[in-house]
């Protein structure tokens, strides 16, 4: 192969067609996701602002810190407490079982089809939420649901009177572990799959056995993506309304039921003391964010 | 009595076989490699040794003991991974001091034999850093510490040097090898590189689609390749067919004719000396301390190596020369 000395030391300057040509291209990039930024403007940008002012304002639009003081009113303050018993107990189970399923499905030596099949499922039911959610539970669990039924009927087991209520704290729980589990499924996955087979290996040969390995080894790894999925179900959660309203009406006085009832129109109406509740859900669910990404970002650092 | 015997071992998963009848046997404080492309077998033999996979069929005995049915943990078999697989939870003193602890050793022996053996792989001043926080060199030698510092009976390494650049390449092997002599370990070595296999080795088992194809000290194998796959995959060896080797050199053969590149004298187109052949230069590769020429002669490629000691070594396209190949540089393979 021959090379000219020209060819080696030429480099010619972008002529004004090349950067019009450059910029243009970069035009149509910013285009293509002009949509997402105006979405997140219109629907996600824009509201938590006017919430946000909205919270420290009275009725006339004077500024006011009377809405946040009112968040520690016993009512409210009992409020946040229920709902975050509901996010905690539902984002303690859903992490306890979905980290089970989704062991067993990935090392736990079952059939290969059981793994595909649990994720399909989980990417369904982690979306299976609101009306038909609660609907489906009705029916089942319900006072004349088909479970409710069948075990009076059959098993001579009256789930009502020994207690259960699908409109009680445990019912709402129980309803909401339905999206947590296979939402923490879906999300732990792959810091399993990260668990790599040399590791054990790796263990075993330095004279360690399985427990050892997971208790050394792979639990430590592991920490950080199961607490940060934990929060991550706390928070979701957390947000939750439309499950809890049509299920239990507002027989459960949760925040975001309460906070519904301020907004939509009725006699409770107090639109501030809504956003108001609105920022506090935020904070809450903010922080819960927060700690999930800082604990993820751990989790991935160490494996680099 | 050797120290490591296998015995007919075979393995097989589902339908494919991927170990036939393997056997071998070390002595205590040899260094041995496995040497064969990806997919050969070599990785599957060493994991069997380790107890990571359970023979089809065969035995496995070390210093007398069958350890064929043995638990990894149970064999005192120390691993260094590819991938390094240091545990990313643990720095680097934690990592080394993992199978003293799991060994029950007191606090105080962990503290001394993990000091001893950072300083014999050089990483003093790493004790507290973590995995990512290294080198790949320097993991790799966390990864050689912590076999080392439980004391295995037999030290095996697979494909330890395959994820690092060339310069730290050479220098971990060297250190390698160094370590191994020092404490007369008895190691397995696992490479496709023939020339880690070259300097490290005491012994080389060449290894293909599960069967080991020559075996022998290093120097052996790569001069006397014993097979056409050796000589292909031991350097770049001229093979020649019979009826190639007829036209080229009148002599009749039944299988191949493997002759080294470097074995093939290159002299002056006009020399009449007698036995040497013409041919014409058509192309010339420089590899640094060498120059590689593709020389045809009678219709025939050669691939010949000469030492590159001046500028005016180098033979252009197009010269014609003679060429010497002495009969005892050439080796009839199967």
């Amino acid at each position: 192969m021959s090379t000219s000395p020209d060819s080696l030391t030429h480099h010619p300057e972008p002529g004004a067609g090349q950067i019009r040509k450059g910029l243009t291209l970069s035009s149509l990039n910013w285009l293509g996701v002009a949509p997402f930024f105006l979405f997140a403007l219109l629907f996600l940008i824009l509201p938590t602002a006017t919430l946000m002012i909205g919270a420290f304002q009275d009725a006339d639009g004077h500024f006011t810190l009377g809405n946040i003081a009112r968040l520690f009113d016993d009512s409210i303050l009992s409020a946040y407490w229920i709902s975050f018993e509901v996010s905690a107990a539902s984002a303690l189970g859903g992490t306890l079982i979905g980290l089970a399923l989704a062991l067993a499905a990935i090392q736990g030596g079952l059939p290969q089809w059981i793994r595909p099949t649990l994720m399909t499922f989980s990417g369904v039911a982690s979306n299976f939420a609101g009306i038909p959610l609660s609907f489906a539970f009705l029916s089942t669990l319900g006072r004349m649901g088909l479970v409710t039924v069948l075990l009076r009927n059959y098993a001579d087991f009256d789930l009502y009177g020994s207690g259960f209520s699908i409109l009680s704290f445990l019912g709402l729980t129980l309803t909401y572990l339905y999206f947590q589990i296979p939402l923490m499924v879906l999300i732990v996955t792959p810091a399993i799959d990260g668990l790599r087979a040399e590791w054990r290996e790796a263990c075993e040969s330095l004279g360690g056995n399985s427990v050892a390995y997971w208790w050394h080894i792979a639990l430590p790894i592991l920490w950080p993506s199961i607490m940060g999925s934990a929060l991550l179900l706390f928070a979701n959660a957390f947000g939750a309304v439309a499950t809890a309203y049509a299920l239990t009406g507002s027989s459960l006085n949760i925040v975001p039921i309460l906070l519904y009832a301020q907004i939509r129109g009725d006699v409770l109406h107090d639109q501030n003391l809504g956003y108001a509740l609105a920022l506090g859900m935020i904070v809450v669910t903010g922080l819960s964010n927060a700690g999930y990404i800082w604990l993820r970002s751990r989790a991935e650092r160490g494996r680099e | 009595m050797a120290y490591l015997t296998i015995n007919n071992l075979h393995k097989r998963f589902d339908d494919h076989v991927v170990v036939h009848d393997f056997n071998m046997s070390i002595e205590q404080g040899e260094f041995v490699t496995f040497l064969g492309p990806s997919g050969c077998g070599k990785t599957t033999v060493l994991r069997m040794i380790a107890g990571f996979e359970t023979p089809t069929s065969g035995r496995i005995c070390v210093g007398g003991e069958d350890i064929t049915q043995q638990a990894a943990q149970k064999r005192g078999i120390g691993m260094v991974f590819q991938s390094y697989a240091l545990f990313p939870n643990m720095n680097v003193t934690q990592n080394i001091g993992f199978g003293l602890k799991m060994r029950k050793c007191p606090a105080d022996d962990i503290k001394r034999k993990v000091a001893e053996v950072i300083k014999l792989v050089e990483l003093t001043g790493k004790e507290n850093h973590y995995p990512h926080e290294l080198s790949g060199g320097q993991r790799q030698r966390v990864a050689l510490a912590r076999a080392l510092v439980v004391e295995p009976r037999i030290l095996l390494l697979d494909e330890p040097l395959s994820a690092l650049d060339a310069r730290i390449r050479k220098n971990l092997r060297e250190q390698i090898r160094d370590i191994q002599r020092r404490l007369g370990l008895t190691t397995i070595f696992v490479t496709h590189d023939q020339e880690e296999a070259l300097t490290m080795s005491d012994r080389i088992f060449v290894m293909n689609q599960g069967r080991v194809e020559q075996e022998g000290r290093a120097e052996i194998v790569y001069t006397e390749p014993a097979t056409e796959f050796v000589a292909r995959f031991m350097g770049n060896y001229n093979l020649l067919g019979a009826a190639d080797t007829n036209r080229l050199l009148g002599l009749n053969i039944s299988g191949h004719l493997a002759i080294r590149p470097e074995s093939i004298h290159v002299l002056d187109g006009h020399s009449q000396q007698d036995g040497t052949l013409a041919g014409t230069i058509r192309q010339h590769q420089l590899l640094g301390n060498i120059i590689r020429y593709q020389i045809e002669s009678a219709g025939i490629t050669l691939q010949v190596d000469r030492l590159n000691r001046t500028a005016s070594d180098l033979m252009p396209a197009g010269t014609e020369v003679r060429l010497q190949i002495s009969r005892d540089d050439m080796r009839e393979v199967r």
